[in-house]
């Protein structure tokens, strides 16, 4: 089928200036395939559906929009905590900066070695769950990605993995594009943390795919850079195999445009799946649209899942929710769970939200809510009344519109650095 | 203590006077009550003392140990010492009490350039205090309000009351919504408050929270004005015979 004249020439654009990485007969395999995935589908454009309340343009156009370098006198978030920090600078492995990658229990390699070599484990993911999430949604910024990303991280976990793994991306120039894609497989019983910091780049598309064995346990933590300017889009798919767990969490604070979807497949029985939320939007000084969009397909017993996605919007922010909960056909004690809402600081502030359920087996159980509302009036009354100056209240009432989002974190420690986050951007954030 | 003259009070969204020149003086160490039949404005007063949105004075003035409290923020007035314990208390979830408690006495010790109440001397003190008024732990642990009964919704007021240790207390119908029981543990709990420097009013529709709290002198509110003063002996008096001959009497 012929692709609509617009989508023809938005993706003629951006595929025009770029070449697909040199690599090993394996890789240059699955990125023509995936090269011509992005060709059938077209990039998206502002009117297909899945883009509907975001616009996509900022995202394909041949060039990235600059993007000025934010500054600010906090120090690295995580620095007291033990991890093993791989750095990329605009997208570049920063071998300076990054900690040696040899760790206990785990196997840590470069997409940029591995696909000169030949690493079976990830011959058969790298681009298979990506691939897999095509359908019954199209992704093709996500194929572009896996086309065309020259780096990341491969990780495999094999046993007992004594830190977290901390992915931190700095942004160095005004005008850089990054693509990065990594690839984790945690083995039978394995359990690991991934936490990712930091804006990236002027323009930053990265995907994770993460293979969860059965009883194994995946952690993510993400807080997305504070740069004003930044753009993002990411793609996070898991597949999760019996008992298995996931569980992510991102934070998310200024940001002209970020899109992060979420796409996972539950196909082991009794797995679990948590992926929750936390941004904050000011408009004041640039634009801020914010789009969490996620897909989980239930496809085995008695699974769980949980969405919750809260945002906090303020001078014309933007906030977005396309969540789904797919639930195939004899998948039955499925417990899916779906809120979203956002904290309205103003009446120039919007959320969009698309909650949505299919469901294909009569004994389930799943709820979904979204609601969008102001400070409430009374509380504030209430707080300041014993004494607590009005924007502290403010905060206050904020901090804890999002605590159910932060609950999430299982780890206190990671928790407690968010949460000082948090209150450092509502600090600068009063007015 | 507190001094309230001609207090005249209109609401903001529509046309409407609801107090019509309130004339009060309550002194230090001395408990007053208010007393009236709904509507006649004493909620009003409570709301419009503490800085509540939504009032307008159109007249009159109101001050706390000199001090003009009507043209400060309901934060200011509450580090100048005043506090309500309110009718229907606030719930609000996420807010963990002691966290909001703890907030609210620091801020209140900031405003007034004090030191902060170190984390060690918060706890040992809330312990103490909720002790008393038989609040478990778990209430303090829990988000402020949510899911309390109405009478641990006003034992946490008088707990909040005796952390922040104003010196004004106004109490609006702490009664309603209490058995006898709480109502007993309650007014035992501001009983324990009373002292030379802090000054009570207490705000009710009946006279038998003032068999606990007992008062040192009693005002009869309708449509807006204080319209009778006396002694405790006159809520007795209300208790027997209703309003309607008071306010015959006055009109």
């Amino acid at each position: 089928m012929a692709l609509p004249q617009a989508k023809q020439s938005v993706t003629a654009a951006r595929l025009d200036e770029l070449k697909l990485p040199a690599g090993a007969a394996w890789i240059t395999e699955i990125r023509k395939d995936a090269l011509s995935r992005v060709r059938d589908m077209g990039l998206p454009v502002r009117r297909d559906e899945y883009w509907r309340f975001t616009n996509p343009d900022e995202l394909t156009s041949a060039e990235p929009e600059p993007a000025a370098l934010f500054h600010n006198d906090e120090g690295p978030l995580f620095a007291d905590m033990d991890r093993l920090k791989i750095v990329f600078s605009d997208g570049e492995f920063d071998a300076k900066a990054s900690d040696d990658l040899s760790l206990e229990g785990v196997e840590i390699s470069r997409l940029a070695d591995a696909s000169n070599a030949d690493i079976h484990w990830v011959q058969d993911l790298y681009g298979t769950l990506e691939r897999n999430a095509q359908v019954p949604v199209e992704r093709p910024l996500a194929a572009l990605n896996t086309a065309m990303a020259r780096d990341g991280v491969l990780i495999h976990v094999t046993g007992a993995v004594s830190k977290p793994i901390n992915l931190i991306y700095l942004h160095k120039s005004e005008v850089s594009d990054a693509t990065l894609h990594h690839v984790i497989r945690l083995e039978e019983g394995t359990e690991l943390t991934v936490l990712e910091t930091g804006p990236a780049a002027a323009r930053f598309n990265k995907s994770m795919e993460v293979d969860v064995a059965q009883d194994a346990k995946f952690h993510h933590i993400r807080a997305q850079g504070r740069d004003h300017e930044r753009r993002a889009v990411t793609h996070l798919f898991g597949r999760l195999a019996e008992k298995s767990h996931f569980k992510s969490f991102t934070l998310t604070a200024n940001g002209k445009l970020t899109r992060n979807e979420c796409v996972l497949e539950l196909t082991g029985d009794d797995a679990l799946a948590h992926v929750a939320g936390a941004a904050l939007g000011d408009g004041a000084h640039s634009p801020f649209h914010h789009d969490d969009t996620v897909f989980i397909t239930h496809d085995a017993l008695n699974c769980e899942s949980r969405q919750v996605f809260k945002k906090v919007l303020r001078n014309g922010a933007v906030g977005v929710f396309q969540g789904k909960i797919l639930v195939k056909e004899g998948a039955q004690k499925t417990d899916g769970y779906q809120i979203s809402q956002s904290l309205l600081l103003d009446d120039d502030s919007q959320f969009l939200a698309k909650p949505e359920l299919e469901i294909y087996a009569d004994d389930v159980v799943c709820s979904h809510g979204s609601t969008s509302g102001a400070i409430d009036d009374e509380a504030l009354f209430y707080l300041r009344s014993r004494g607590v100056e009005q924007t502290e209240a403010q905060d206050l009432l904020v901090l804890a519109f999002l605590a159910e989002a932060l609950e999430e974190i299982e780890d206190e420690d990671i928790a407690a650095a968010l949460q000082t986050l948090l209150e450092g951007w509502l600090a600068r954030h009063r007015r | 203590m507190l001094e309230i003259k001609n207090l005249h009070v209109g609401l903001e969204e529509e046309d409407k006077q609801i107090l019509k020149g309130v004339d009060l003086t309550v002194e230090a160490g001395k408990v007053h009550a208010i007393m009236g039949p709904n509507g006649s404005g004493k909620s009003t007063l409570s709301y419009v003392l503490s800085g509540r949105d939504g009032y307008e004075v159109t007249d009159g003035s109101a001050t706390l140990e000199g001090a003009d409290i009507l043209d400060m923020e309901p934060e200011e007035r509450a580090a100048a010492g005043l506090f309500l314990a309110f009718q229907y208390p606030v719930e609000i979830p996420g807010v963990g009490n002691m966290t909001f408690l703890r907030t609210a006495v620091n801020s209140q010790r900031k405003a007034r350039g004090e030191d902060e109440m170190s984390a060690a001397e918060f706890l040992k003190e809330i312990r103490a205090r909720a002790k008393e008024l038989k609040i478990d732990a778990d209430m303090l642990k829990r988000p402020v309000n949510v899911g309390f009964s109405g009478g641990e919704k006003k034992r946490n007021e008088i707990l909040q009351m005796a952390m922040l240790a104003p010196k004004m207390c106004i109490l609006d119908e702490t009664d309603s919504g209490l058995d006898v029981d709480a109502m007993k543990l309650v007014s035992e709990g501001v009983n324990a408050l009373r002292n030379e420097g802090r000054s009570f009013l207490v705000i009710t529709h009946y006279q038998r929270l003032l068999d606990h709290i007992k008062p040192d002198v009693v005002h009869i509110m309708a449509d807006g004005r204080i319209v009778k003063t006396g002694g405790p002996d006159l809520a007795l008096e209300v208790e027997n015979n209703g309003y309607a001959d008071i306010l015959a009497e006055v009109a």
